[in-house]
C-alpha cells in the first residue's frame, strides 16, 4: 500500500470514462500475447487469427453482426437494471425461455403456419423471457430475496427445462432420438437482411433496442428515477420514486430483451430447437454491459468486440488449433482489466510512500 | 522549582488536502491538568488537527513534542501507547457487539473478557458513568454510547483526553454531568483537549482556548474572561449578527395535524413512535427538540411519506388525511421537506445541481412533461435557487458533492422553499454548517413562516430551536411532550424534558429491546 | 423393510459427501462476508481449484498435493479479487461476477488436457467394528479425510469468530469499517486475509469435487455449487452452525433427487435435476422475508467500498 496510493479526484474524470475501456482492451491484448507465447503459439499469428482475420471478409463481418445481436439485446436490458442496482444475472435463462416459448410456437404450428406466426413467436419469446425474469422480480419485491442468486439459479433450471423438452416434447419425431427439433418452416424464420451473410431481422431489433435504451435513460423521467435509485436509494425514497416499480420494470424489460435474443437465435441462425442454443451469451452480456459503460452506444461497440472474441475463438481453433476455452479467458480478462483501470476515473494513482513529509516528522524526531 | 514540561506541544503543523489547506503552521501547547478548548467554525481545521494528534492523519510538516520530547505518532495505537485517548464526535462503535467487546477493541492489551468486564464496571462506577458491559451497543442511548467511548479511554489511564464535540448529542443535564467527570479527570492531572463551537459551555468548563480559523491559529485566550460574543467574533472573524426574533404573527389554520401517530418498524435498530400528536399552524414555526435516536428519523419518515402509516388520518396535510400517501402525493398537497442527511438523502452526490433540482422539484415545478424530463427548465430552476440563496458553486453542472456543507444545505433549502410550500418540514437545518450559511438559513425559514407557511423544525441544537421556534416540544423514546411557547420556557426546562421527565405511560420495551 | 434400511446407510453417507463441497465453500465465504466483503466469485474459484487440484494430483500421483494445489489456486483467484476490490476499489458485485466468468474460462483452458483421465480414489477411513456398523457405520466412520476436515471446520470457524480476539477484530471490521479504521485496525489487510481464506476454502471445495466426489475433471464440474454456497451463507444468517444444517439439507436434496428414480417414481431426470436450484430459491425466500433478522445478522459494511482517506 505504501508503493501505490490512491488520491481522490475532486470530480470524476470524463476523459478516463472513455480511456479506460481502450486501456483495458490494450492490456487484454498484451496479456493475450504473453498467454499465447507461454502456450507455445506464435503470438502475432495467433492474435491475427483471433482478432483480425475474421474481419477480412463479408461473411466474417456478417457473423460478427449475428453474434453481436443477442449480446447487445441482453446487455441493453441488463445495463438498465445495473443502473438501478438490480443485478439480473439470469439473462442466460431468460434467453433460453424466450427460445422455448417462441420456438415452441414454431413447432406447435408446424405445417399450419402463416404470415402471423413469426410476429406471434416474437411476442411469445419476449413474454417467455419476461415471465422468467418476473420470478426474481416478485421474490425480490415481495420477499426481499437477492435477485442475484435467484436469477442465477433460474439459469440452471431453464437449462434443465430445455434439456427435458429436447428429450421429450420438442424432439423431432423423425430424428432418431437426437435431442433436436424439426427445422423451422420458412414462415417461422427471421428474414435475412444482407445477402451472402446470416444477418437477420434480429440485428435490426438490437439496433432499435440501443436507440430505445438511450432514449429511456437520457430523456425520460423513468430513466432519471433509475439513475437516482442506482446511485442513492435513500435519495430516491426521499424523492418518492417507487423502487419496487423500478425493480419490476427493469427486470421485465431485460427479461423481454433476453427472450427476444433467444427467439432470434432459434428463429435465426440456428433455425430449430436444440439443447445448446447459447454459448453463454447471457453471461458474456454482463461483460458487454460493463465494457460499454452501461451506456447503449458503448454497449453496441462492446457487443461487437465480444462477438469478435467468439468468432475469433472459433477461427483460431480451426486455423491454429487453439483451444476454444481461450475465448472465455479473454472475456474474463477484459472485464478484470476494465474494473481495475476504472479506479482512474475517480482516483489519481500516486507512487511512493504516503505523506513523505509526514514520515519526515518522524525522522526529524529521531 | 521549574515548571513541569508541557504535556503536548505542536509546532508549525501543516496539512494539505487536494484543494484545501486544512492546517497552516498551527502551534498549540497543552499543559498537564488543564482543560483546553479548541474553538472554531466547521471547516476551520479542528478535526484535522486532532486526527493528527491521534495518529489517524499525518502532518505534511511540523513537529510534535510529548512531555518535552520530540515524537512521531504513526497511528492511533501509537497515540494510545503515549497515553492519548480520543472520544470521537461520530462514535467509533460497533452496533452488534457488546459494550465489553467494543471496549476491548479499543485497547491494545485487553486481557480476558471477564477481567475486562470487571474493570469496566469499576471505572464506570468511579467516574459516575454507569454502564453494563454485557449489553449490546445498539440497545444503548446516545449518551450511554458516549460513556462507552469515555470508559474505553479511561481504562488506558490517559494523560491526554481529546473530546470532539461531546455535548452535541447530550441533554443539558447530561452535559453538566459530563463536565463534572472531566473536571475530576483534570484534577487528577489528565489534560483535556475539548473541541466545540458551543461558546457558553467552553466559558463554563475550559481554562484556556485556542481559536482556529481557516486552518490557522488566530488567537488564544482565557475563555472565562471573554464573552460569548467576543469568542464568536474571534471564531468567525467578523462582527456577529444574530437573527432577530420577530414577534410572532397571527397563527392561522392548521397546515399539519398529527393525531395519535404510532409506528412499527421491521428495522430492529429503530425507535418506534408512540401516540404522537401535534399540529403546526400557518405562520408559525414549531420546534421539536430531543437527543438523537429518540424517534426523530421515524417521525421524519412518517411525515415525508418515506414510511407509510397504517391510519391515513394520523397525518393530515391541509386537513386532508395523508398517512397513506407517498412523498410525491404529499408534495402535491403542499408539503416540502428537508431531510437531516443532506448528501445521500436530500441530494445525490454524483449528480449535477440541475439533476438535484429535479429530484424533489418534479412534483411542484413544471419540469416533467408526459414522462419526459425538460432539462432546460431543470437547469433554470437550479440557477434560480443558486441565485436566490447565494449558493457558492461554479454552476448548475457542479456535482452536489463538490459543494461545501453550508452551500449544499442552502441549495436544498432553497429548492424546497422556491416550490412555495404551504408546509415545510426541516431536519437539523444547520448541522455542520458555517455561521454565515446558518444565519441565512434561519432568516429564510423565518421569512417563509412570516409569509404564511407552517414550518416544523426537528433539531438537536437547542440554541437553534430557541432562535427559530414559536413553540417547542420534545421527543423522548418515541413520545412527544406537550409543546410550550418559546418565551414561556427555558433551556433548563426543555433539557429536563429531553431527559424524559414528562408524563408518558411507562415503557416495557425500551428497557430490554430484544437482541 | 430391511432392504430399505440397508439403502439408508449409503444414502446417509452420500448425503454427507454431497454436503462437503458446500460446507467448505460456504464457511469460507462466511468468513469473507463477516469481514464486510461480498465475493460472488465462489463458483469461479471452485472451478479453478478443481482443475488445478486435479492436474497436480494427476502429475504427482498424490491427492494430498492435489488438495493443497486446489486451495492455493482458489487463494490465487481470491487474491485477484482482493487486489481489484480492496486496493483498486472496484465494485464487489461486478468483480465477483468477473471472477466467476474468468474462472469458467480459465478452468476450461487448463483442463482441456485432463478431460476423461481417470484418477485414483482417495482412501477412506476404516475402523474395524465401527465402520461395519449397520446403517450409520459407513456414514460416520467410513468417509475420507476431507469430509471430516469440512466438519471440523464448522466449530473451528465458530471458535475463531466468537472466541478469539482476531475473530472479534474481523467482525468489527465487517460491522463498521470506518470505526475500525479510526481505532487503528488495518481494514484492508484484514479483509485481504479473509478473502484469501475464502478463496482457499472454495479451492478445497473444488478439489474435493474433482479428486474425490466425482472423481474426474469435466468443464463446469461445480454446476452452480458455488452459487448455492453463497445462498447458504444467507440461509445460515452468517452463523457457522447453521451453515452445517444448510449443507446437509442441500446434500439431502441432491441425493434424494438421485434416488427418487430408484424408488420407482416416474419423473424425467432433467426435471429432478432442477431440484437443488429450486430448493435454493425457496430457502432464500424463506430466510430473506424476515428483514429484521437479516438486518441484525448481516455484517453492516457488507459489499461497501472502503477507502481510508474518504
Amino acid at each position: 500500500m505504501t508503493l501505490l496510493r490512491l488520491e481522490p479526484r475532486g470530480e470524476a474524470s470524463r476523459a478516463m470514462v472513455y480511456a479506460t475501456p481502450l486501456l483495458a482492451v490494450a492490456l487484454t491484448l498484451a496479456s493475450g500475447f504473453l498467454l499465447f507465447w507461454a502456450m507455445g503459439f506464435d503470438p502475432v499469428k495467433a492474435l491475427h487469427a483471433f482478432f483480425i482475420a475474421p474481419l477480412l471478409s463479408l461473411r466474417g463481418l456478417g457473423e460478427l453482426a449475428v453474434k453481436a445481436t443477442p449480446l447487445v439485446l441482453c446487455a441493453i436490458g441488463l445495463a438498465i437494471g445495473f443502473r438501478a442496482n438490480v443485478w439480473n444475472i439470469g439473462a442466460e435463462g431468460q434467453l433460453t425461455l424466450g427460445a422455448i416459448t417462441g420456438g415452441g410456437l414454431a413447432l406447435a404450428f408446424y405445417g399450419e403456419g402463416g404470415w402471423w406466426l413469426l410476429p406471434l413467436m416474437i411476442v411469445a419469446g419476449m413474454a417467455g423471457g419476461a415471465l422468467w425474469a418476473a420470478i426474481p422480480a416478485f421474490l425480490r419485491v415481495r420477499f426481499n430475496a437477492s435477485e442475484i442468486l435467484t436469477s442465477l439459479m433460474l439459469n440452471y433450471v431453464a437449462l434443465h427445462l430445455l434439456n427435458y423438452l429436447m428429450h421429450g416434447p420438442y424432439r423431432d419425431p423423425d430424428g432418431f432420438a437426437f435431442p433436436e427439433s424439426r427445422l423451422f418452416e420458412a414462415d417461422a424464420v427471421l428474414p435475412l437482411l444482407v445477402a451472402g451473410t446470416r444477418v437477420h431481422l434480429g440485428s435490426l431489433f438490437a439496433l432499435l433496442a440501443v436507440a430505445a435504451g438511450w432514449f429511456l435513460m437520457a430523456r425520460t423521467f423513468i430513466g432519471f428515477q433509475i439513475k437516482v435509485i442506482g446511485l442513492t436509494p435513500t435519495a430516491a425514497g426521499y424523492a418518492g420514486f417507487n423502487q419496487k416499480k423500478i425493480i419490476w420494470l427493469t427486470l421485465l424489460l431485460s427479461g423481454a430483451l433476453a427472450g427476444l435474443a433467444g427467439l432470434g437465435e432459434v428463429a435465426g441462425p440456428i433455425g430449430q430447437m436444440n439443447p445448446t442454443i447459447s454459448p453463454g451469451y447471457g453471461y458474456t452480456a454482463i461483460i458487454v454491459a460493463f465494457l460499454g459503460r452501461l451506456h447503449p452506444v458503448g454497449i453496441l461497440l462492446a457487443g461487437f468486440l465480444m462477438a469478435l472474441s467468439f468468432i475469433g475463438g472459433e477461427a483460431a481453433q480451426i486455423a491454429l488449433g487453439l483451444p476454444k476455452a481461450i475465448t472465455g479467458v479473454f472475456q474474463g480478462m477484459l472485464l478484470f482489466f476494465l474494473l481495475a483501470t476504472d479506479v482512474l476515473i475517480r482516483y489519481r494513482v500516486r507512487f511512493g510512500a504516503k505523506g513523505a513529509a509526514g514520515s519526515g516528522v518522524g525522522r526529524a524526531a529521531a | 522549582m521549574s515548571s513541569p514540561p508541557h504535556r503536548l506541544e505542536l509546532r508549525g503543523i501543516t496539512k494539505r488536502f487536494p484543494g484545501c489547506l486544512a492546517n497552516d503552521q498551527v502551534d498549540l501547547v497543552l499543559r498537564p491538568g488543564e482543560i483546553h478548548a479548541l474553538l472554531g467554525e466547521n471547516g476551520a481545521g479542528k478535526s484535522t488537527l486532532v486526527k493528527i494528534i491521534y495518529g489517524v492523519l499525518h502532518a505534511d510538516a511540523g513537529q510534535i513534542r510529548w512531555n518535552g520530547h520530540d515524537t512521531h505518532i504513526p497511528d492511533p495505537a501509537g497515540a494510545r501507547r503515549l497515553g492519548i485517548g480520543m472520544v470521537f464526535q461520530h462514535f467509533s462503535l460497533f452496533d452488534t457487539l457488546t459494550v465489553a467487546e467494543n471496549i476491548s477493541l479499543g485497547l491494545d492489551q485487553p486481557g480476558p473478557m471477564d477481567a475486562l468486564s470487571a474493570r469496566i464496571a469499576e471505572v464506570s462506577e468511579r467516574y459516575g458513568l454507569s454502564l453494563d458491559p454485557r449489553r449490546h451497543v445498539h440497545n444503548l442511548s446516545v449518551g450511554e454510547r458516549q460513556r462507552v467511548e469515555i470508559v474505553r479511554c479511561l481504562l488506558q489511564d490517559p494523560k491526554l483526553l481529546i473530546m470532539d464535540e461531546p455535548t452535541s448529542v447530550l441533554t443539558p443535564q447530561e452535559a453538566t454531568r459530563l463536565f463534572e467527570t472531566l473536571r475530576r479527570l483534570a484534577a487528577e492531572g489528565c489534560t483535556i483537549l475539548y473541541i466545540s463551537h458551543k461558546l457558553e459551555e467552553i466559558r463554563a468548563l475550559c481554562d484556556t482556548a485556542t481559536v482556529l480559523r481557516g486552518g490557522r491559529v488566530v488567537g488564544s485566550c482565557d475563555p472565562r474572561k471573554e464573552t460569548a460574543r467576543s469568542l464568536a467574533e474571534m471564531m468567525i472573524g467578523t462582527e456577529l449578527s444574530t437573527p432577530e426574533r420577530l414577534p410572532q404573527g397571527e397563527a392561522g389554520a392548521a397546515k399539519l395535524q398529527v393525531r395519535h401517530l404510532s409506528t412499527t418498524s421491521d428495522n430492529p435498530f429503530a425507535t418506534n413512535l408512540k401516540d404522537v400528536s401535534f399540529e403546526v399552524r400557518a405562520g408559525e414555526i414549531l420546534g421539536i427538540a430531543g437527543v438523537a435516536g429518540n424517534g426523530q428519523a421515524e417521525l421524519m419518515a412518517a411525515l415525508s411519506g418515506e414510511a407509510l402509516v397504517p391510519d391515513p388520518a394520523s397525518v393530515a396535510i391541509e386537513g386532508r388525511p395523508a398517512g397513506h400517501l407517498g412523498p410525491r402525493e404529499r408534495r402535491l398537497l403542499g408539503l416540502a421537506f428537508v431531510p437531516e442527511e443532506r448528501l445521500g438523502r436530500g441530494a445525490v452526490p454524483e449528480l449535477s445541481l440541475s439533476e438535484n433540482a429535479l429530484l424533489s422539484g418534479y412534483a411542484r415545478e413544471p419540469l416533467v412533461r408526459s414522462g419526459l424530463v425538460h432539462f432546460g427548465r431543470a437547469r433554470s430552476y437550479a440557477e434560480r435557487i443558486i441565485g436566490a440563496f447565494n449558493v457558492v458553486t461554479h454552476g448548475h453542472r457542479a456535482e452536489a458533492r463538490s459543494l461545501s456543507g453550508g452551500n449544499l444545505q442552502k441549495f436544498i433549502i432553497g429548492r424546497e422553499i422556491l416550490q412555495k410550500p404551504r408546509l415545510l418540514v426541516v431536519g437539523q437545518p444547520t448541522w455542520g454548517v458555517d455561521a454565515g450559511a446558518a444565519a441565512a438559513i434561519h432568516r429564510a425559514l423565518i421569512d417563509l413562516a412570516r409569509s404564511g407557511a407552517a414550518v416544523l423544525v426537528i433539531s438537536q441544537d437547542l440554541d437553534e430551536l430557541f432562535v427559530l421556534s414559536d413553540r417547542i416540544a420534545v421527543l423522548f423514546h418515541g413520545h412527544l411532550s406537550e409543546s410550550r411557547p418559546t418565551h414561556h420556557t427555558s433551556v433548563e426546562e426543555i433539557g429536563l424534558l429531553m431527559g424524559g421527565l414528562f408524563n408518558h405511560p411507562p415503557d416495557e420495551d425500551e428497557v430490554d429491546r430484544a437482541v | 423393510m430391511s432392504a430399505e434400511l440397508a439403502l439408508l446407510g449409503p444414502i446417509l453417507a452420500a448425503m454427507l459427501a454431497a454436503a462437503t463441497p458446500l460446507l467448505f465453500a460456504a464457511l469460507g465465504e462466511l468468513v469473507v462476508e463477516k469481514s464486510g466483503v461480498l465475493n460472488l466469485g465462489v463458483e469461479g474459484m471452485m472451478l479453478v481449484g478443481a482443475v488445478c487440484g486435479f492436474a497436480v494430483a494427476v502429475q504427482t500421483g498424490s491427492s494430498t498435493a492435489g488438495f493443497v494445489a486446489g486451495a492455493a489456486a482458489g487463494a490465487g483467484m481470491a487474491a485477484l479479487f482482493g487486489v481489484l476490490t480492496l486496493l483498486l476499489l472496484a465494485n464487489q458485485v461486478a468483480t465477483g461476477l468477473a471472477l466467476t466468468l474468468f474462472g469458467v474460462g480459465l478452468s476450461a483452458l487448463i483442463g482441456q488436457g485432463f478431460v476423461g483421465i481417470p484418477i485414483a480414489d482417495v482412501p477412506e477411513l476404516y475402523i474395524p467394528g465401527l465402520t461395519d456398523l449397520p446403517v450409520i457405520g459407513k456414514a460416520l466412520f467410513g468417509q475420507d479425510a476431507l469430509v471430516y476436515l469440512a466438519l471440523a471446520a464448522v466449530p473451528a470457524v465458530h471458535w475463531f469468530l466468537y472466541a478469539t480476539r482476531k475473530g472479534l477484530i474481523l467482525r468489527a471490521v465487517g460491522e463498521n469499517h470506518a470505526a475500525a479504521h479510526a481505532l487503528g485496525y488495518k481494514v484492508i489487510r484484514i479483509r485481504f486475509l479473509a478473502v484469501l481464506f475464502g478463496g482457499a476454502m472454495s479451492g478445497m471445495a473444488g478439489a474435493y469435487l474433482s479428486l474425490d466426489y466425482t472423481p474426474m475433471w469435466a468443464e463446469g464440474i461445480s454446476a452452480g455449487r458455488g452459487w448455492i454456497a453463497l445462498a447458504l451463507v444467507v440461509f445460515a444468517t452468517w452463523k457457522p452452525g447453521r451453515v452445517l444444517l444448510g449443507a446437509w439439507l442441500f446434500g439431502g436434496v441432491t441425493i434424494a433427487q438421485l434416488h427418487v428414480q430408484g424408488l420407482g417414481i416416474d419423473i424425467p431426470s432433467q426435471l429432478l435435476s432442477m431440484l437443488p436450484y429450486l430448493a435454493t430459491v425457496i430457502v432464500l425466500v424463506v430466510i430473506s422475508r424476515d428483514v429484521a433478522r437479516i438486518r441484525l445478522n448481516a455484517p453492516a459494511s457488507l459489499g461497501k467500498v472502503f477507502h481510508p482517506d474518504a
